[in-house]
C-alpha cells in the first residue's frame, strides 16, 4: 500500500522533472539558434537528412491517402447524388486535418526517431562531452541546427503532402470515376478559404514541427547513454510525438474552426 | 566538396517543391485567386428573413457572380436583417431600382443573393440601399403553408 503510494508520487515527480528539463533544454536550444544562422552549412546538412530524406515517404503516402479519400468519398457521396462535391471533401479533409496530422506522424517516425537515435548515440559514445571538452557548445552545434531544420521542413512537407493528396483525389475522382473536372475544382475553390483553411493548416504544421522536433532532440539529449537507453529514448520519442500531435490537433482545431 | 554541393542542390529542390506546393494550395485549391486586387463598393439591402445566407455568399446578376456578402447585421428597430454586399467596381451600372432576392442554388445548395436590374437611369453608388427585396424561402414555412392549405381544402369537401 505504502509502496504503491510512493510509486505514484515518484512517477509524478519524475514527469514534472522531465517537463522542467525539457523546457530548460528548449530555451537553451532557442538561445543556441544563432549558431546555425551564422553557419548555414550546418543547417543545410540537417535540412537534407531531415527534409529531403522524408520527401519520398511523404510523397507516396500523400498520393495514396488522397486516392483512398477520392475512392471512399465517391462511394459515400454518390449515395446522395453529390459526387460533384468530391473535390471539396478531399481538399478540405487534407488541408485542414489529414495533411498536417499524417505528415507529422510520418515525420515523427521517419525523421524524429532518427534524430533521437543519432543524438542519443552521440551521447553514448561521449561525442557530446568531447565537444564540451573542446569548448564547442553541443547545443548550438548539434541540437540547434537539427531543431531548426525540423521546424522549417514540417510546413514544406505538409504542403507537399496536401498537394499530392489533392492530385491523387483528382486522379481517382476525375480520371477513374469520371466526375466532371470543372465541378471538382470550382466547388473546391468556392468552399475552401485561403486564410481559414490553407493558412490554418500551415500554422498547424508549424506547431507540429516545433513540438515533434523538440521531443525528438530532447529525448536524444536526455537518453541514458547505453544501447538500451538509446533504444528506449527512440521509442519514447515516437510515442510522445504521436500523443502530442493528436492532442494538440484537437486543441488547434477547436481554436481555429470551433466558432465558425 | 562535391558531396556538400549535391546536398545543397537537393535541399534547394526540396524547398522549391515545398514552396510550389504552398503556391498550388493557395491558388488552385483555395479561393485566393478570385480575390486578387479587386476594387469594390458596398451596397446594402434590408431583408425580412435571410434564411441560410452567410458572410461571403455570392452575389450574382444573371447567374454571374459580381460580388460577395460582406456583413449581415440585425436592425433592432425594424426587426429586419441588413445585408452589406461588396460589388466589384467594374460592375458600377446597377440601376437604383434593382431588386435583390435570396435564392438557393439547387435543391440543397448554398444560398446566394440574386440581383435583378430595373430600368432606372441612375446607378447605385457606395452605401446605397436597395429598396426592393425578396426574402429567402424557408423550406419549413413553405411545407407548413402547403399542408395548411391542403387541410383547409379537404375540410371543404
Amino acid at each position: 500500500m505504502f509502496e504503491n503510494l510512493q510509486y505514484v508520487g515518484r512517477t509524478t515527480l519524475r514527469v514534472f522533472e522531465n517537463l522542467g528539463h525539457g523546457s530548460i533544454f528548449l530555451f537553451r536550444t532557442l538561445a543556441g539558434l544563432w549558431e546555425p544562422i551564422k553557419r548555414p552549412s550546418l543547417l543545410i546538412q540537417q535540412l537534407y537528412s531531415v527534409g529531403v530524406l522524408s520527401f519520398l515517404l511523404i510523397l507516396v503516402s500523400g498520393l495514396f491517402v488522397g486516392m483512398v479519400l477520392g475512392l471512399q468519398g465517391y462511394y459515400i457521396l454518390s449515395d446522395f447524388g453529390a459526387e460533384q462535391t468530391l473535390g471539396v471533401m478531399v481538399a478540405a479533409s487534407l488541408v485542414r486535418e489529414l495533411g498536417p496530422v499524417v505528415s507529422a506522424l510520418l515525420f515523427a517516425g521517419r525523421a524524429g526517431s532518427s534524430l533521437t537515435a543519432e543524438i542519443g548515440l552521440m551521447k553514448a559514445t561521449e561525442q557530446l562531452s568531447g565537444m564540451e571538452m573542446m569548448a564547442v557548445d553541443p547545443i548550438g552545434r548539434i541540437i540547434a541546427p537539427r531543431f531548426l531544420a525540423g521546424f522549417l521542413s514540417m510546413p514544406l512537407l505538409t504542403a507537399i503532402f496536401s498537394m499530392i493528396g489533392v492530385l491523387g483525389g483528382y486522379f481517382v475522382g476525375v480520371g477513374l470515376l469520371g466526375i466532371d473536372e470543372g465541378a471538382f475544382w470550382s466547388q473546391m475553390q468556392t468552399t475552401l478559404d485561403f486564410w481559414d483553411d490553407i493558412v490554418n493548416g500551415v500554422i498547424k504544421s508549424l506547431v507540429f514541427g516545433f513540438v515533434v522536433t523538440w521531443i525528438a532532440v530532447f529525448q536524444g539529449y536526455d537518453a541514458v547513454p547505453t544501447a538500451e537507453g538509446v533504444s528506449r529514448a527512440t521509442t519514447r520519442s515516437v510515442v510522445y510525438s504521436a500523443f502530442a500531435i493528436l492532442g494538440l490537433d484537437f486543441v488547434l482545431t477547436a481554436l481555429m474552426f470551433g466558432d465558425v | 566538396m562535391q558531396q556538400s554541393k549535391t546536398i545543397a542542390t537537393m535541399v534547394g529542390l526540396f524547398v522549391t517543391a515545398g514552396l510550389i506546393a504552398l503556391f498550388f494550395l493557395a491558388m488552385q485549391v483555395s479561393n485566393l485567386s478570385s480575390f486578387q486586387g479587386n476594387e469594390s463598393y458596398i451596397i446594402k439591402a434590408r431583408f425580412e428573413n435571410v434564411g441560410g445566407l452567410k458572410v461571403r455568399s455570392p452575389v450574382s446578376v444573371a447567374g454571374v457572380r459580381i460580388g460577395r456578402v460582406k456583413v449581415i447585421t440585425f436592425d433592432k428597430e425594424a426587426y429586419e436583417a441588413i445585408v452589406d454586399m461588396s460589388i466589384e467596381s467594374r460592375y458600377d451600372t446597377l440601376p437604383t431600382d434593382t431588386t435583390a432576392s435570396i435564392f438557393t442554388s439547387g435543391l440543397l445548395g448554398e444560398q446566394y443573393v440574386g440581383l435583378e436590374p430595373g430600368g432606372d437611369e441612375e446607378f447605385l453608388g457606395e452605401g446605397d440601399f436597395l429598396e426592393l427585396t425578396q426574402s429567402a424561402l424557408v423550406l419549413e414555412e413553405m411545407i407548413g403553408r402547403f399542408l395548411f392549405k391542403k387541410a383547409e381544402g379537404s375540410g371543404d369537401n
